[in-house]
């Protein structure tokens, strides 16, 4: 049976099952979800209001046999950017929705009686929609301990918790994944969006579904091996991930002058080495931990991991480099174990690693709490910010709005989302990404880090500004595109630099599918992405006016390298021209 | 080429295993990151990823000074 669209519509309390229109047919992942956010939410909606919708969507690979396709996009208007927003995520969803045949999972309306929340239940052409009181007000895993009980360990679930309920900025959206630990849609507030539509959790049924089915069999299997392959030999995919996860980049960013800290004051920060991926390996390995892990079922990958406390018990899992970095090097806290502690603590309360410790960064700034200080932080994120408590609440709009309420000027923002990670003054190519993507500052639009600091995809000079408009061009097109298949962003390393990844991939879809895709196909679905993105975020308001860096950067010198944000505004909109 | 230079040499990730994080090390005048690499033998099994010195990118022919500090990475990468 074909795939479907599955409407929920929280308003009448009632779904509708439709066929896919042909204009949706060849899209999947961000490229669906951008296309149905554009063409039914009013880009002038109040993202919690009525008219915002939820849209969820597997990946055009999602489902199938071929490695690392487990990613699932979701689509709406951010409440923190005021934007479009594409998050995507690992877990069990995207295989389970996929196989279930569910092309997109499309929720819009508020209920009338918003006195309660609402579970959802997909299952073979159905959906249930059941108030569950015994939820409101439990946190993440409550959520999925009890979704594991009423159906089985395998069902795909989606929840949020306390912050998401109360709608705060910094809440995201948590998926579980296939060791019953939690992965997110982080990034846009996409929480509180949930929340607004009073919806606790959506269970996909994983116990009717079909296997996916293939034009060509033996073709997609020949395709798969061949970029199962070069996945495994690559050296970064193959063996850096796997044995030190994305936070061995605290150390080259940090060597490099560019791990933002304090506040983004500096380029380097003193507690790079107590908490760089090197000694979170050697934790691990001396706790009887793991440093692998796959998000998703079929991840060759494995940069998760399980790491554990000083007594061998488990502490937490996706232990990611932005989550340390924002707590260890922006924030200062110089213990890795308490930096653990404050990432479990997140995923049970369902808040964005970056978004919430960037704004702690510049809580200090507001005088909150002191540098380095991580029992306070600690304290700050489990009972002021789940409690709504007014400092709870002022912390749980993010980084924007704190630093409005205490007149700071020092705030690291872009469409109101905290910049991650990579200080744009000494990566310029990565701030080229920041301030253009529609997504507000994200990393993930178009890791320009590879070029200009890791050696993959060519060298282009982090410092200077010669070629990185293009560069960055040319990573949001790719990444637009590889966002749209399912596919993990880290396949990128190999798709970069080995010359038979990126044909495999195609081969692959064109299997899937019966098409006869080309790699300009491919480019092309990655630029209408971006230009629908940006035409509803024009619709929304958003001018390029918002494609700019905070003022900070262009006035204060950055150490080591003493550099400032120095683009023009007329060098930057060129990022547009194409 | 009598004259001596004083160098920090780092290595990050798996060039760790069996060698060491920070070394102060003083070298004969003229020495390159090649000479180092060399010596050190890291990338017989893995070749070089990244090569800083003094937190900006060079190649392995750059001529080393009093005072630099040497970075040297496998290909590294994560996001």
């Amino acid at each position: 049976m074909a795939d479907m669209i599955y409407r929920v519509n929280m308003a009448t309390m009632s779904f509708k099952i439709e066929d896919v229109p042909a204009d949706w047919m060849g899209l999947g992942g961000r490229g669906l979800t951008s296309v149905i956010v554009a063409s039914e939410v009013d880009p002038e909606c109040h993202p919690l209001g009525p008219n915002n919708k939820m849209v969820f969507a597997p990946g055009l690979l999602s489902g199938t046999s071929a490695a690392n396709s487990g990613r699932n996009s979701l689509g709406a208007k951010s409440p923190l950017t005021g934007g479009i927003k594409e998050s995507n995520v690992g877990g069990t969803l995207a295989g389970i929705m996929a196989k279930l045949g569910v092309k997109a999972l499309i929720i819009e309306g508020i209920p009338e009686d918003d006195s309660t929340f609402y579970h959802i239940h997909v299952s073979k052409n159905h959906v249930k929609i059941e108030a569950v009181p015994n939820l409101v007000g439990k946190d993440n895993y409550f959520v999925l301990d009890a979704m594991e009980k009423k159906y089985n360990k395998k069902v795909a679930v989606m929840t949020i918790a306390r912050p998401g309920e109360m709608k705060m900025l910094v809440s995201n959206i948590s998926v579980r994944d296939p060791k019953g630990k939690l992965r997110s849609y982080g990034r846009g507030g996409l929480g509180a969006v949930m929340g607004s539509k009073k919806i606790k959790c959506i269970t996909i049924d994983a116990e009717n579904y079909k296997e996916v089915t293939y034009a060509n069999s033996d073709k997609f299997k020949e395709a798969s091996k061949i970029f199962t392959k070069s996945l495994k030999d690559n050296p970064i995919s193959g063996e850096g991930m796997p044995a030190f996860g994305t936070n061995v980049l605290v150390n080259i960013i940090n060597e490099a002058g560019a791990l933002p800290s304090r506040n983004f004051r500096t380029g380097n920060s003193e507690n790079a080495e107590k908490i760089c991926g090197e000694t979170m390996a050697e934790n691990i390995k001396a706790r009887n931990g793991s440093t692998t892990h796959g998000c998703h079922a079929g991840c060759v990958i494995q940069c998760s991991q399980t790491y554990n406390d000083k007594d061998g018990n488990y502490l937490t899992s996706g232990f990611e480099y932005e989550m340390i970095w924002a707590f260890g090097a922006n924030l200062g806290i110089d213990n890795l174990d308490t930096i653990a502690a404050i990432d479990a603590l997140m995923d049970d309360l369902g808040l964005d690693a970056i978004e919430m410790g960037v704004c702690l960064g510049l809580a200090v700034d507001a005088g909150i709490l002191k540098y380095g200080d991580g029992e306070e932080a600690f304290r700050l994120i489990k009972d002021e910010v789940p409690n709504g408590t007014p400092i709870g609440r002022i912390l749980g709009a993010g980084t924007g709005y704190l630093g409005k309420l205490y007149g700071l000027v020092r705030v690291p923002v872009v469409k109101n989302q905290s910049i991650p990670a990579y200080e744009p003054r000494a990566i310029k190519g990565q701030g080229v990404t920041f301030v253009t993507t529609p997504m507000g500052a994200d990393h993930t639009a178009g890791y320009a880090v590879g070029s200009n600091i890791l050696n993959v995809g060519g060298t282009v000079d982090p410092l200077k500004k010669d070629g990185q408009i293009e560069l960055s061009r040319n990573l949001q097109i790719a990444s637009a595109a590889i966002d749209s298949t399912g596919m993990c962003l880290f396949i990128a390393f190999s798709a970069i630099d080995d010359p038979v990844c990126l044909p495999a991939l195609i081969d692959m879809l064109n299997a899937r599918f019966g098409t006869t895709l080309t790699g300009d196909d491919v480019t092309n679905l990655g630029k209408m992405i971006l230009k629908t993105e940006r035409a509803f975020n024009i619709k929304a308001g958003l001018t390029s006016a918002d494609d700019r860096m905070p003022e900070f950067m262009k006035y204060e010198t950055l150490p080591p390298h003493n550099v400032t944000w120095d683009f023009t505004n007329e060098e930057i909109d060129e990022f547009w021209n194409f | 080429m009598n004259q001596r230079i004083n160098i920090t040499l780092k290595l990050f990730a798996q060039y760790r295993e069996g060698n060491f994080k920070v070394e102060q090390r003083v070298c004969k005048s003229g020495t390159t990151p090649q000479d180092i690499i060399d010596e050190l033998g890291i990338t017989k099994h893995l070749p070089l990823g990244i090569l800083m010195v003094n937190a900006k990118h060079e190649n392995e022919k750059y001529v080393l000074q009093e005072g630099d500090t040497l970075s040297l990475f496998p290909k590294v990468g994560g996001g």
